[in-house]
């Protein structure tokens, strides 16, 4: 007995003495409530030296967190535990964080530098008058293919996905709206469907697929094209760009018969503390100066007009990150299909994951 | 006085049990009733008797299975042999080391050794046999999952093997019994409590498999701890998610009850 409460209370000290030492060791390095700024972004999605910049314009201190899908970042801002006064959530995670009150309306008046974002990615459906959020970066989902693995031909459309040829050589991403989305476009349905027979009618097409279909992987995707493991891989721009840089082969084209058009816009959640610092983050990143910077190191494309310019012509110029406007024009973004059909979309997935070759 | 003190050392033990074991299940069972929206249905249940889970059902069992007969297959002889060796502690351990390296970085290492233009491949490929797939297939499936859980498998074996009486063996062998008869009527029997906990040990986490299925299997086998995952992480249909959950339970309860009777028997 008496040893026990001697254990608790050494626990207890320690437990004491550690939070003392954290706490002194934050305001030793200028961590403390109100020059600090929480900022919860995608993994690999900013120019560090940006916010070492911009930690030294501001003296404000950036504590910068990563997460890897939308899903885990709102579940983690619903509960909070932890005050992020920053996120960069995507389209359709804007307008589901919006309806569940998890975002603060954004004052354009303390962000001068609005004035540098292109007028097409401002007052988009997700987020009318951009009242929440902040253009960050935007981009497509496409086809990576090895024109010397497959003989120098090129894939242009979704439909060449189906070619036997293919046989076993295409990788797609693990994401339900993405395969279900190109099954709809192949079929020249928007990929905002809701209709229960054309998704019937985009299942049975992807059923067909399937003695194509290598795997269906996350992350990994990058890793496996640029080392050949496939010919041919169903991957976001960005991705694209990155597995591009790694491998020389690879090329990237957007489908024509269109695709998904996808933006990450920066918010601040309802978390937030630090408010006027998340607006000073804000202005900072919209900078053409910064935004060049940024899109450089990233790969990702910029919706900051001004910033664009700035960019070398090799990168504002090029097509496939930057597409025409008749392409743009048949790009759709995703529209928020609510819960119930979000769950209709994955289970469709499901079912199609379950093809046995 | 001496009762009120076990009965106070009783109580961290009897915290974890209601904290860590039965709040999260009778959670469980709770979110299985309810739908995407939040509302209180039977549904999910229904749902789960369909085709398409079903065969999930029978495909995760059908794997399992596999795994559990190549990992006892590969495990009982290596345990055999152990207790033979001159250090069977040392051999014991490098059995057991791989088991303290992260089970993903482990999964990593076999993406890039079966890869096509990986270790095995460039083997194959100098000796002549070609290159072949063996990323994303059954077999890659089947065997980096054996390679993970056979050390699960080893040591209850080798465990039962140790405490069993070696002069039942002289014994057998005494009275005109040959050696496999020795081994199938003496040495099996006596250490088939180590058999059937080694089995749960590895058939039961096996059952509820889902990184391996992704990053070795390509996605091409489905099996229920895939669509748990999916419907926690992706769907956010934690209903279904926690209906597939009450099913595994059960299925694990089953499992325990049934292995757990067969060494009741055999120790009689």
């Amino acid at each position: 007995m008496k040893q026990l409460i001697r254990l608790f209370a050494s626990v207890f000290i320690a437990a004491f003495a550690l939070m003392y030492v954290t706490s002194y060791l934050n305001s030793s390095q200028g961590y403390s409530g109100g020059n600090t700024l929480t900022i919860y972004n995608w993994g690999d999605y900013i120019d560090p030296e940006l916010i070492a910049a911009f930690e030294e314009e501001t003296g404000i201190k950036v504590i910068y967190q990563t997460f890897d899908s939308n899903e885990a970042m709102m579940t983690k801002i619903e509960q909070g535990g932890t005050t992020f006064d920053i996120s960069v959530p995507s389209e359709y995670a804007i307008s589901k964080m919006k309806e569940d009150n998890l975002l603060l309306p954004i004052d354009h008046s303390k962000l001068p530098n609005l004035t540098h974002i292109d007028e097409r990615f401002m007052n988009l459906s997700f987020d009318p008058n951009n009242e929440y959020s902040i253009p960050y970066f935007w981009g497509t989902v496409g086809i990576v293919y090895n024109a010397e693995l497959l003989d120098g031909k090129a894939p242009t459309s979704w439909n060449d996905l189906w070619d036997p040829a293919l046989k076993n050589q295409i990788l797609l991403v693990d994401g339900a709206r993405e395969v279900i989305g190109f099954g709809l476009n192949s079929l020249h349905y928007s990929l905002n469907d809701t209709d229960e027979a054309h998704l019937q009618e985009a299942k049975s097409k992807l059923a067909a697929l399937t003695p194509n279909i290598k795997a269906i992987v996350g992350d990994e995707i990058k890793m496996l094209l640029a080392n050949e493991e496939a010919a041919v891989g169903v991957v976001w721009s960005g991705d694209a760009s990155e597995i591009m840089g790694e491998n020389e082969k690879l090329d990237y084209v957007v489908p024509e018969e269109g695709s998904n058009l996808w933006f990450d816009n920066m918010v601040i959640p309802k978390t937030a503390r630090n408010i006027e610092g998340a607006y000073a983050f804000m202005n900072f990143m919209l900078d053409p100066e910064h935004a060049a910077q940024n899109a450089e190191y990233v790969g990702y494309s910029t919706p900051n007009k001004d910033a664009l310019a700035l960019l070398p012509e090799d990168i504002s110029g090029d097509e496939r990150f930057y597409p025409s406007p008749e392409l743009t024009e048949k790009l759709e973004v995703y529209d928020n299909l609510g819960k119930k059909m979000l769950a209709h979309y994955n289970e469709l997935f499901l079912e199609f994951k379950m093809h046995r070759k | 006085m001496a009762v009120r003190s076990r009965n106070f050392y009783l109580v961290p033990y009897l915290l974890w049990i209601a904290l860590f074991v039965i709040a999260p299940i009778v959670l469980i069972v709770y979110y299985s009733f309810f739908d995407v929206e939040g509302n209180f249905t039977f549904d999910n249940y229904a749902k789960f008797f369909t085709p398409v889970y079903l065969r999930m059902t029978l495909n995760s069992f059908w794997y399992a299975l596999l795994i559990t007969f190549f990992s006892l297959l590969v495990a009982y002889p290596t345990a055999y042999l152990l207790t033979k060796t001159k250090h069977k502690q040392l051999w014991l351990l490098l059995i057991i080391l791989p088991s303290w390296i992260n089970l993903l970085l482990k999964t990593y290492a076999f993406i890039g050794l079966f890869g096509t233009y990986g270790f095995t491949n460039a083997v194959l490929d100098t000796l002549g046999f070609g290159r072949h797939q063996i990323l994303f297939t059954d077999f890659s499936f089947v065997f980096v999952s054996v390679y993970i859980f056979i050390p699960f498998m080893v040591l209850p074996i080798f465990n039962a093997l140790e405490e069993m009486n070696p002069t039942l063996i002289y014994a057998a062998r005494d009275l005109g019994a040959s050696g496999w008869t020795t081994f199938r009527r003496v040495v099996f029997p006596l250490t088939i409590s180590g058999v059937t906990s080694g089995c749960q040990a590895v058939f039961i986490p096996a059952l509820s498999l889902f990184m391996i299925t992704r990053l070795i299997a390509g996605n091409r086998v489905i099996t229920l701890g895939t669509a748990i995952e999916q419907h926690f992480l992706v769907t956010q249909d934690w209903g279904m998610g926690a209906t597939i959950a009450v099913f595994l339970i059960i299925a694990m309860a089953v499992t325990m009850l049934f292995t757990g009777n067969r060494e009741v028997r055999t120790k009689r």
